[in-house]
């Protein structure tokens, strides 16, 4: 006869979360273990961990969007068991995103980004263009629609293909050199120079030859949210236009700025929808000008659920509650609402930099004209360098990045701060505060510069290793001061 | 001074929606508007619309989860904001377990090698260009072409693997179905291997009929001829829908990383990893599998950090809902769902056939479906069955089988795990009513041998007779579309 009961034989479902034996458990990490555990339990310890990741409204690097309204956000909840390619099943939603002109629904959120993008459309033309995961994917497709246009052209021509080139600024995001790795396309990239952080036209029209299959400009460079000159390139010579920041913000707040469909040679436009299209991560949309900039050959036609369906994706299943969110906010802010945002955006982000100006400590890297963000180095990082600013940020929740610009400007180091629809004017104003405060605690730590000029010795790296092994405080020192060096000469590609 | 405020005038706030101008406005289509709605309204407007989208736990045609537990979708909306590039905790401890259920060669400490994905098809490319350039190395080493990369698999693909073929220029051999046999012949795979194969793909869970394919007579017949050969072709696995049964119902089948040739596994999460659309998974065998310079490793913001996959920036909560599954239900929980499944699976099963007019093409073992057929559909197919249920709000595909057995047609039901004995019992008796509704229609066989036979007319037309102008025409316009959708080369089948 049992006399009493362990907590761990009583019925589980009685015991609190808290009061359980779950929580006593070290959470499986390697392998999947045994048993289930009760609901609660489950969410209530990965609730715990998230609860350790930073806020992502306080994460200040990412461009993504990190808020959206309730409403939309129970749309997006009621949705999030459609697939997104279930297209017969869920006619409506299919029309919300759009497809390619083979099908017959209309498009409605390709169709309205085509016209913000001034696509050379008739009256009831549909446009030419696709919902993706993200800019990623769009840019895969993108240029695989270049690579196959030019490679039937070399074909007709009796010339070789086998060596395809594309042509962008050093500043490009890591995807392209993605693209270019899986897909076999050579990168040429034209270097930035100090001062200089976009690519220069004249430079990449130079780089073309017979093997390029396209120019890829950026508006809305992820280093300092620079808009490069689009117009200058189709002047002298464009043919694709990669807008992943830029694309919902020139035309609501630089409506006379001529980058997109209105330059004759742009041919594919990709802007994230998950960036300044407001939406949650996870949407990218990318437009051809018309259907001759897509070749037939690269579209599928599938016999999904008896019925034919055309497609050209990377991806197949996903959800489809961030297209909805797309068209809610297409629909909800309408041009006048983006303007809005647009606006505050730029005027919270000229707040900031007025602020970091004030402080005369730091140098302003970009442009008011632009995505609205804010990139700025010290004006004297011998003693502390931006990435102890960037450190020492975190312990007020704030995220701000920092990072050395791509060759040939390794040397330049910035903090980066992203304006985005939810950074209020308050919170910008406590950002400043809090950076002055970093900056008056960094004053008073010694400076790590005396270990440097030792390190930067290097014949007497060794002699010096030797002298500092019996003095523990000496060897953590240098260890650290050796850790920022290497990793300031660290090569890594691309920034995000 | 105005008198009284038309509806439009008085401060919208006031309006509940319906009271509203809103709802008498046409919905945008084409551009966006010039002005802001209220978030209620433009709310209230896409609900509506989305009324009409079909409820997705009807859609017997896909295999991807429509429900998860309200706790699941608590923290699901919790993370709606965070993109899942500032996670990598919990991609990595997805990717151990899994890896773990696969029987990778791991040691006791060692970090399984994967990524997790989007769904299966950015797995499967992952996977794929993982050998064309383990292949291509290869091939310049031994300073061999390297140009005709080509890879082998069954008819019965999904068309993510003709995508992958055809958007990364590899080009696809593929092995042709028969009448009775409709997974890929593993000997005449093997026959098909030449010096240029980056690999074979076999299919664990056949998106047609749910089998699985025999992926350890593969190994044994693909080592041998490696042997001979000396040309070391890996083998895949696509286990999108088997990778996530096989380990619970059938533990002692040999299809994984217990079998020395597979290199890289593909499973997706969103099928019966039980989570929403949108999450896969790739595992590879060990680091040697997936060649260095794939991998990139990016600044992110002032972190190195390593990533190989297409895509980037995309939601983060199907990563946090599959790693809640797995510590939810463990082996036991999944175990039990799957058994579930495949008791439901019967049970349809048995209905089916004691009406005695379907032949079951799917098999007993596999992915719990149900895959069947007309026995006589002279009088009417199974497209017209599968129209007809989707008045009672069933979806139930019917599709036609790839070469060399275009002339099957099927109709199959997916068993997932919210499909209980309930709705299968109710399924059976909608699915008899419909044929009994058939029985009464006039078939459209006569009509047809009626058109063809008259050879000197169009095939279009002016073949009035009894009727009017207008209904002839609009009988032969619905002929001839049939005629036409049949004939009609289409790719592979989901």
């Amino acid at each position: 006869m049992v006399l009493s009961k362990t907590s761990s034989e009583s019925d589980v479902s009685v015991h609190s979360t808290f009061a359980s034996r779950y929580v006593r458990a070290s959470l499986p990490r390697f392998r999947m273990p045994e048993n289930s555990i009760p609901k609660e339990a489950a969410s209530q310890i990965i609730n715990d961990e998230l609860m350790l990741d930073g806020n992502p409204r306080l994460n200040l690097a990412s461009f993504v969007t990190t808020w959206m309204e309730p409403e939309c956000d129970k749309l997006i909840m009621a949705s999030i068991n459609k697939n997104y390619v279930d297209m017969d099943e869920y006619p409506v939603t299919t029309e919300l995103q759009a497809s390619l002109k083979y099908c017959r629904r209309k498009n409605r959120c390709v169709n309205m980004i085509a016209h913000l993008f001034n696509a050379p459309l008739g009256d009831s033309e549909t446009a030419v263009g696709v919902g993706t995961v993200g800019s990623s994917e769009a840019i895969m497709l993108a240029g695989l629609a270049f690579k196959r246009k030019w490679q039937n052209k070399r074909r007709a021509e009796g010339k070789p293909c086998d060596k395809p080139n594309i042509v962008t600024g050093a500043n490009v995001q890591v995807c392209w050199e993605k693209f270019a790795r899986y897909f076999e396309v050579e990168l040429k990239e034209v270097k930035l120079r100090d001062g200089y952080y976009v690519m220069d036209p004249k430079k990449a029209v130079e780089m073309v030859d017979e093997n390029t299959i396209c120019v890829a400009a950026i508006l809305g460079s992820t280093l300092n949210g620079e808009f490069e000159d689009v117009k200058l390139l189709n002047d002298l010579l464009v043919e694709k236009n990669k807008a992943t920041g830029g694309g919902f913000i020139a035309p609501f707040i630089y409506p006379e700025l001529e980058w997109d469909f209105r330059l004759p040679l742009v041919k594919s436009i990709n802007v994230s929808g998950h960036k300044y299209g407001l939406v949650y991560a996870g949407i990218g949309w990318v437009i051809w000008r018309n259907k001759e900039d897509l070749p037939e050959e690269l579209i599928f036609h599938i016999n999904y659920l008896g019925a034919d369906q055309p497609t050209f994706t990377l991806n197949f299943s996903k959800g489809s509650s961030q297209v909805i969110a797309q068209y809610y906010q297409l629909i909800r802010l309408g041009y006048e609402g983006y303007r809005n945002i647009m606006e505050n955006c730029r005027d919270n982000m000229l707040v900031l930099k007025q602020g970091l100006e004030k402080t005369g400590k730091f140098n302003i890297v970009s442009k008011d004209n632009g995505v609205p963000l804010v990139a700025f180095s010290l004006k004297d990082n011998s003693c502390h360098n931006e990435f102890e600013v960037s450190d020492m940020l975190r312990r007020f929740g704030w995220i701000v990045p920092a990072y050395t610009m791509p060759p040939d400007a390794q040397h330049v180091t910035v903090l980066r701060v992203v304006i985005r629809e939810d950074f209020s004017r308050t919170l910008a104003e406590r950002l400043v505060i809090d950076i002055d405060k970093v900056l008056h605690e960094l004053e008073t730590l010694p400076s790590r510069i005396s270990a440097r000029i030792v390190l930067a010795n290097e014949e007497k790296l060794d002699a010096v290793a030797e002298k500092v092994k019996k003095d523990q405080n000496e060897i953590k020192e240098i260890i650290t001061a050796w850790k920022k060096f290497v990793m300031e000469k660290k090569k890594m590609n691309g920034v995000c």
